[in-house]
């Protein structure tokens, strides 16, 4: 066995790989982890290409998303300006949000006002992504809030200490053994390994909270700019107790997930809820337009609607613009053949998978999340699948353009592209270097093939054979005729 | 009918007898082959790791080196190589009208073999006779950017004495991805791992694909862990020669 060190320095030919691999093999070790992605993947495709087949034209839909995303980021100042006077108009409050610091304070502040203890939330990406929870419980230690996720994945997380591996499944790296270890903890007493047991006890405990709750807090799956409606699907219905109980609703929303029309849900809320867990509808599709009316009987007395931005804006009208039309419906991990061996963790960023290691250098910046875009084969199942054909694969392509032409490559890569260039560009030089390789490698093949190569080539050597350089080229078995 | 022959660089230099077997199908379908002594490489490498400006000095060489020559169609036994030439040369230079115009018209006539020999030929019967029960890779460049996916399998079909079987979860990527089998190999060979699993359920003794680079890599992952699996390109299933390097 190697030690770690030895293999980070090997690996430091400044491809900037380090992090990921390092956790990467940390989930390879794990048989367990490969099973549950496997089985959930399995599922979830498989539901999906059935709810697709049922459409008249499902090519036609996702073109249809395209576009009107498309649209939307192009006239986006236009729509979040609609947005938000349609939610003042109904008695909400509208905070615009530039980093993700500023929601935080808002909700923070909100809570003191409020007296608040006890906050509820149902799933949300983008309070994921600022990490809320942690830091209303430290940067408002005075407050001594309560945040509870009641998703039940999400709090089942929450309670273990991960964070999610999954867009729409945040557990999926925990069987049944492993959760019923969580709850177990929690409950104080051995439960067993029984989705109803578990699911029964979460219940129990879960109810508690949505009916203390002083704030409720939400994300959004779409946002509609000409009723001001956020438009929720979940399918556990903790979402409805989050935003209907608790007096006070937040909703947490990147300004991304803005569509202009109510009409154009049809086209998304079929597209997300076939794509991302192959069902036709979630179970709840909850539409919540401001508080709660002077004729209507449920829904809370104040609305806040606060839209982060967190570094999206940047990228409107960039060559990176697609990235912001994401639905989140985890399908890129789905299909993913990197992810599906690596789970989300090893990405160290809230958003794992293809849209994962497009969007956190994007709204992270390059050095800060380097080696993600190298974290693809570039198979582009991801882009194949997207149900609204955001070409991933090409994007990860510009990432790793835009990281050479920052610097961000190192010299060893620079060095061996430029010598790259210069062979390829001169047949000369392409066939002197073949006939230096043929010299050169005749110590190093044993049995036909080649069995050890100097890194960074080792990674390649120290887990498969390399047939050596062929003793005469097709170049010049052509010249000497072929029969 | 006139081609000309493109012969990615590994091929060229590794394994030069699936660029054999390329030229004798293609000879014994009565196509006047050529082959640019000054092509080297697509750039793919460069390309893929970012490098764009190397990726366009490679193409502008490929585009002069194939632009000096008369042909109806280049040929290449590559999917991925393929693909690198049709569309990412497009892709590159996007905002080089001068450059995109000589690549959209020689990306154009740049046919993957199996897609040549079907698409344009029309021939998917090659006489062709090998015993074995076997799988088809098709590399992913192949599958989703070029869509030739039933095209190699109607082909292996029809060669005698070849069963042609399903394997499980077929469409998953072999891992292999260019410069990403070095960057990060753990994963990559654990891709390999699975296709291998699949291979093995599968009862197949044989591997076909089009794409020589995914086989580099299952072979390099096979020989390693001690499978005695039969791994080759279709040029070389159908070759009326088999077996002759020269």
């Amino acid at each position: 066995m190697e030690k770690t060190g030895e293999r980070a320095r090997r690996e430091g030919i400044e491809s900037g790989v380090e992090g990921f691999n390092e956790r990467a093999r940390r989930a390879l070790a794990d048989p367990e982890l490969h099973d549950s992605i496997a089985l959930f993947t399995r599922k979830t495709l498989k539901g999906r290409a059935a709810r697709l087949a049922e459409l008249p034209d499902a090519p036609g839909l996702r073109e249809r998303a395209y576009h009107i995303k498309q649209e939307t980021m192009a006239n986006l100042d236009r729509y979040l300006a609609q947005m938000a006077d349609a939610v003042e108009e109904r008695g909400g409050n509208v905070f615009f949000a530039e980093t993700g610091e500023d929601v935080v304070r808002y909700v923070g502040e909100l809570a003191r006002k409020k007296g608040a203890k006890v906050i509820t939330k149902s799933k949300s990406m983008a309070t994921e992504e600022i990490e809320l929870n942690r830091r209303l419980e430290e940067e408002y230690g005075e407050l001594e809030l309560e945040v509870v996720e009641t998703d039940l994945g999400e709090w089942i997380a929450q309670l273990a200490g991960d964070a999610p591996s999954h867009i729409v499944a945040p557990i999926m790296h925990m069987n049944r053994r492993q959760i019923a270890r969580v709850l177990s903890r929690v409950a104080g007493e051995p439960l067993p390994p029984d989705v109803r047991a578990l699911a029964g006890f979460a219940r129990r405990r879960l109810r508690e909270k949505f009916l203390a709750a002083d704030i409720g807090i939400s994300g959004a799956n779409f946002g509609v700019a000409e009723t001001g409606t956020i438009c929720l699907v979940t399918n556990e219905g903790n979402g409805r107790m989050v935003t209907s109980i608790p007096p006070v609703h937040v909703v947490v929303m990147g300004i991304e997930k803005l569509v202009p029309r109510f009409e154009d849900l049809e086209v998304f809320v079929q597209l997300l809820a076939r794509n991302g867990t192959g069902q036709k509808l979630t179970v709840y599709t909850s539409f919540i337009t401001g508080p709660r009316g002077a004729d209507e009987l449920d829904g809370p007395e104040e609305f806040h609607l606060i839209l982060m931005d967190n570094g999206r804006s940047k990228l409107l009208g960039t060559e990176f613009e697609e990235a912001l039309y994401c639905i989140r419906c985890g399908s890129c991990l789905n299909v993913c053949p990197v992810y599906r061996q690596t789970g989300g963790h090893a990405y160290g960023s809230t958003y794992s998978g293809p849209i994962g290691a497009v969007i956190t250098p994007l709204l992270k910046g390059d050095r800060e999340a380097k080696d993600l875009p190298h974290a693809s084969s570039l198979c582009a199942a991801c882009w194949e699948t997207c149900p609204v054909g955001i070409p991933l694969h090409d994007l990860l392509l510009k990432l790793r353009s835009r990281q050479v032409e920052e610097g961000l490559a190192g010299k060893a890569q620079e060095i061996a592209f430029k010598g790259f260039e210069e062979a390829v560009e001169h047949p000369a030089a392409y066939r002197a270097g073949a006939r230096l390789g043929r010299l050169v490698q005749r110590p190093l093949v044993r049995d036909g093939s080649v069995r050890r190569l100097p890194p960074p080539l080792s990674g390649w050597t120290d887990f498969r054979d390399l047939p050596p350089l062929a003793e005469r080229s097709f170049r010049e078995l052509w010249r000497e005729g072929i029969d | 009918m006139r081609v000309a022959l493109f012969i990615p660089c590994y091929v060229d230099l590794i394994s030069p007898e699936v660029g054999v077997s390329v030229f004798r199908v293609l000879r014994s379908q009565g196509v006047e082959v050529v082959y640019p002594e000054g092509q080297t490489c697509c750039g793919q490498p460069a390309f893929n790791s970012g490098f764009f400006k190397e990726a366009r000095g490679a193409a502008r060489h490929f585009l002069d080196v194939f632009g000096g020559e008369r042909f109806d169609y280049v040929v290449c036994p590559s999917g991925s190589c393929t693909t690198m030439v049709s569309h990412y040369y497009p892709f590159l230079f996007r905002e080089l009208p001068e450059d995109l115009e000589r690549a959209e018209s020689i990306g154009g006539r740049v046919r993957e073999f199996s897609d040549f020999l079907s698409n344009v030929l029309g021939a998917e019967e090659f006489g062709a006779r090998l015993e074995g029960r076997a799988v088809f890779h098709c590399g992913c460049h192949q599958r989703r950017e070029l869509g030739v996916l039933e095209e190699p399998q109607r082909i292996l079909r029809n060669v005698e004495g070849l069963q042609l079987v399903g394997w499980e979860n077929e469409e998953l990527c072999c891992g292999f991805g260019g410069t990403f089998s070095v960057k990060m190999p753990e994963v990559s060979v654990a891709m390999a791992d699975e296709k291998i699993r699949a291979l093995e359920k599968s009862g197949a003794d044989t591997l076909v694909s089009c794409d020589p680079s995914c086989l580099l890599h299952l072979k390099g992952r096979l020989d390693r862990t001690g499978h005695g699996v039969r791994v080759l390109h279709l040029a070389q299933v159908l070759d009326p020669r088999r077996g002759r390097v020269g």
